[in-house]
């Protein structure tokens, strides 16, 4: 028979789970339905006057060319920030599970970006990278390669992806890390002895093995890259040039702040409430499910 | 007993009403950082010591766009600052919010604090003012856009500096293929894409940005920067980017830099950017009108200021107004005037203060801090060149540089993003009128 400690009170549970739920109906419930709230209304800067619209505000946002094309640099941007920062990670990982000597240091050394905020990472990206007083244009010109991605768009796309990608290269290398760590050693072994390479080793056996945590990754990466990233854009390029890098959860911050439209900017933080709710239910019922050994 | 306490609380106040007096505390924020912040100290420090009743208090609240949505985030906390500096498009937005703020023009008559909007510089007055002359927000700092070249660099290339500083457009293409020719590698940059290039080149070919007095007679104004004219602009632009003599820096002042270390041999900017090229410029350089189209009838026209201007946001005390207002007073007096125009670069906004730095001496010591006043006032103003005024332009002006940018970069022609840009740039405009029209 299973053992559980069960409360006699009838209140002590609630009262012990109150602070969090104080929390996250303070922070979380609560702005998530003013948001609902407000993106049915038509507002001044001010908040003197306000009209009830119904769903005007998400009628006007599905006609907008702009808004449907800022879900496909959003697109674009996430893919690439996923399969750069685990691409990398991945190779970092299965090197560093071979290196015998100094393998703490050197794994310690690549976690430490993990710790840099994403708009320090923006600011450090944006400094080396800067058309007028950058290190990396001033020799990119020398090789006759004119980098100014203030007016460049797929240099600035390309900056952005470096800039979001390499603080979660360190989140990613942890995850390989331990999911290679995991792999039985004897299997690897009996492939050797049998002649398979290196790399038909890594191909045939640990990329499959490493399945569940490349998945796992995969989702986590790509809701980084939609909802995190808001750092690096504002630090580096501000969604420029043109739309280039205006990424939804810019869009949401540049609409409502910047620009005072709170209807438009609150509908368009109801679509993206939506698309995570549905990359959760994706995460927790096929991912963590189907994958398996 | 009701006689008595009534008594006890008259005295209390007779008490407490000067003690009060002494402490009003004026909040004033604003965007100035660096030198003209510093600046802005001195002036509520001199302002201070003047006086004992008034307190003011300047918080610097970050960039224009940034103290503004502070402001308005204060506003429907409740608790907004008496004077909050607001740049130039973002006035509409506070006209816009009766009730949010209080009219200058009405502040000085409610205080019977003596105000002459016809003190002011026309371009200056007539951009703040409503259709019926009502002044509603105090001018500050007043700036115009300027063309600034690096003689040295003209003369490398044969141009002999002052003298060949390109007039017009065809000379300043003329110009720029010699200095590329030369070897220079930056020819040109500018600051404020937008409010050089459509805003201030509309009105100094006395051209409309928009219908309705550009958007000063009404909120159901709409752009008109798709014409011909405009097209011609951006296009040369563009031509000039890919051809490598035009080299975009960014939609704020990110220009002034490159033009300041001696990268970029000529620069279209703020009379604002002087004070800091003054300082690090290691070569001869001068500031001269914009270049104009010489086929355009009545061109050049003048130029229309950029800068910002104070607002004094609702809801405070009579006693905080009746010191907003003593402050304003304060601020106009000619001497304060000049000493900050001399110091930062902004333009001299009243005629006395303009008179009185003429004979001062300044700019025959500064020829070039004269450059932008004479510009502005080249021609009385027309409809086309008093200003301008479109709701949320925070965001229509964002909205023109994001078009403005793709021509730039060759993804679009020229008319292509100015027709995107105008269309874009009315549904901003519809949506405003919609939510402030009641």
């Amino acid at each position: 028979m299973e053992k559980r400690v069960v409360f006699k009170s009838a209140w002590l549970p609630y009262a012990l789970l109150a602070p969090q739920i104080a929390i996250t109906v303070v922070f979380f419930f609560w702005p998530a339905i003013q948001a609902v709230y407000y993106s049915f209304l038509v507002q001044d800067a001010f908040g003197l006057s306000s009209e009830f619209v119904w769903f005007q505000n998400f009628r006007d946002l599905f006609h907008d060319s702009h808004y449907l094309a800022s879900f496909r640099v959003t697109a674009v941007f996430s893919l690439l920030v996923a399969s750069l920062g685990m691409s990398i990670a991945l190779l970092l990982a299965a090197m560093a599970d071979r290196v015998i000597r100094g393998a703490v240091a050197y794994k310690t050394l690549l976690i430490w970006p993990y710790a840099v905020a994403p708009a320090i990472a923006g600011v450090l990206w944006a400094f080396l990278f800067s058309p007028s007083i950058g290190i990396v244009p001033y020799y990119l010109l020398k090789g006759g390669i004119n980098w100014n991605w203030i007016i460049n768009e797929n240099q600035a796309m390309l900056l952005v992806v470096m800039a979001a990608a390499y603080k979660q290269v360190s989140y990613n290398f942890l995850f390989f890390l331990a999911g290679l760590q995991s792999i039985p050693r004897s299997m690897i072994e009996a492939a050797a002895i049998d002649g398979a390479t290196p790399f038909r080793r890594f191909w045939t056996i640990v990329f499959p093995l490493l399945s569940p945590t490349t998945f796992f990754l995969l989702v986590v990466n790509i809701v980084y890259a939609f909802f995190e990233t808001f750092g690096v854009i504002d630090a580096t390029t501000q969604g420029g040039p043109g739309e280039a890098t205006k990424i939804l959860v810019y869009k949401v911050y540049y609409d409502g702040v910047r620009a005072a439209d709170l209807g438009g900017s609150s509908a368009q933080s109801v679509v993206l409430m939506l698309v995570v709710i549905s990359l959760t239910v994706v995460q927790f019922r096929f991912v963590e499910r189907k994958v398996q050994y | 007993m009701i006689r008595n306490s009534l008594a006890a609380l008259a005295a209390l106040l007779a008490f407490a009403a000067p003690n009060a007096f002494a402490q009003a505390e004026i909040q004033w924020w604003h965007s100035m950082a660096g030198l003209n912040g510093d600046k802005v100290n001195d002036l509520a420090n001199k302002y201070n010591a003047s006086q004992s009743r008034y307190k003011v208090v300047p918080v610097y609240k970050g960039s224009y766009p940034e103290s503004m949505t502070a402001a308005i985030a204060a506003f429907r906390a409740g608790n907004a600052p008496a004077i909050l500096q607001v740049f130039e498009v973002g006035t509409a937005t506070m006209m816009a919010a009766k009730g949010a703020v209080i009219p200058v023009y009405k502040l000085m008559k409610d205080s019977d604090t003596p105000f002459d909007p016809k003190a002011y510089l026309p371009p200056v007055s007539g951009y703040y003012s409503d259709p019926h002359g009502n002044m509603l927000s105090f001018p500050f700092n007043s700036s115009t856009v300027v063309f600034y070249v690096n003689e040295d660099a003209f003369k490398k290339a044969g141009l002999d500096g002052a003298a060949h500083a390109p007039k017009t457009w065809k000379e300043f293409v003329a110009a720029a293929e010699k200095l590329k020719a030369a070897g220079q590698q930056c020819v040109y940059t500018t600051g404020w894409p937008s409010w050089t290039h459509i805003e201030n080149f509309s009105a100094w070919h006395n051209v409309p940005i928009g219908t309705k007095e550009n958007g000063m007679a009404g909120l159901d104004a709409r752009f008109t920067i798709d014409t011909p004219l405009h097209v011609r602009q951006i296009s040369m632009l563009a031509d000039l980017a890919k051809r490598g003599m035009f080299t975009y820096a960014g939609r704020q002042s990110q220009g002034e830099a490159k033009f300041a270390s001696g990268e970029c041999a000529m620069l279209t900017s703020s009379t604002g950017a002087q004070a800091n090229i003054r300082r690090q410029a290691k070569f001869k350089w001068s500031v001269h009108f914009l270049p104009y189209w010489d086929d355009v009838k009545g061109a050049p026209q003048n130029s229309i200021i950029g800068g910002a201007s104070l607002w004094v946001m609702g809801g405070k005390t009579p006693n905080v107004y009746k010191g907003v207002a003593e402050f304003f007073n304060f601020l106009s007096r000619p001497e304060n005037q000049m000493d900050w125009h001399v110091s930062t670069g902004y333009l001299p906004i009243t005629m006395a203060a303009y008179e009185m730095t003429k004979k001062s001496g300044f700019y025959k010591e500064h020829p070039e801090a004269e450059v932008a006043i004479k510009q502005l006032m080249n021609k009385p103003p027309t409809a086309n060149s008093k200003g301008l005024r479109f709701g949320n332009f925070v965001q229509g002006r964002e909205v023109i540089e994001e078009e403005l940018e793709a021509a730039f970069e060759g993804k679009k022609s020229a008319k292509e993003a100015l027709d995107e840009a105008e269309k874009r740039g009315n549904e901003i405009l519809r949506k405003f009128q919609a939510a402030n029209a009641r």
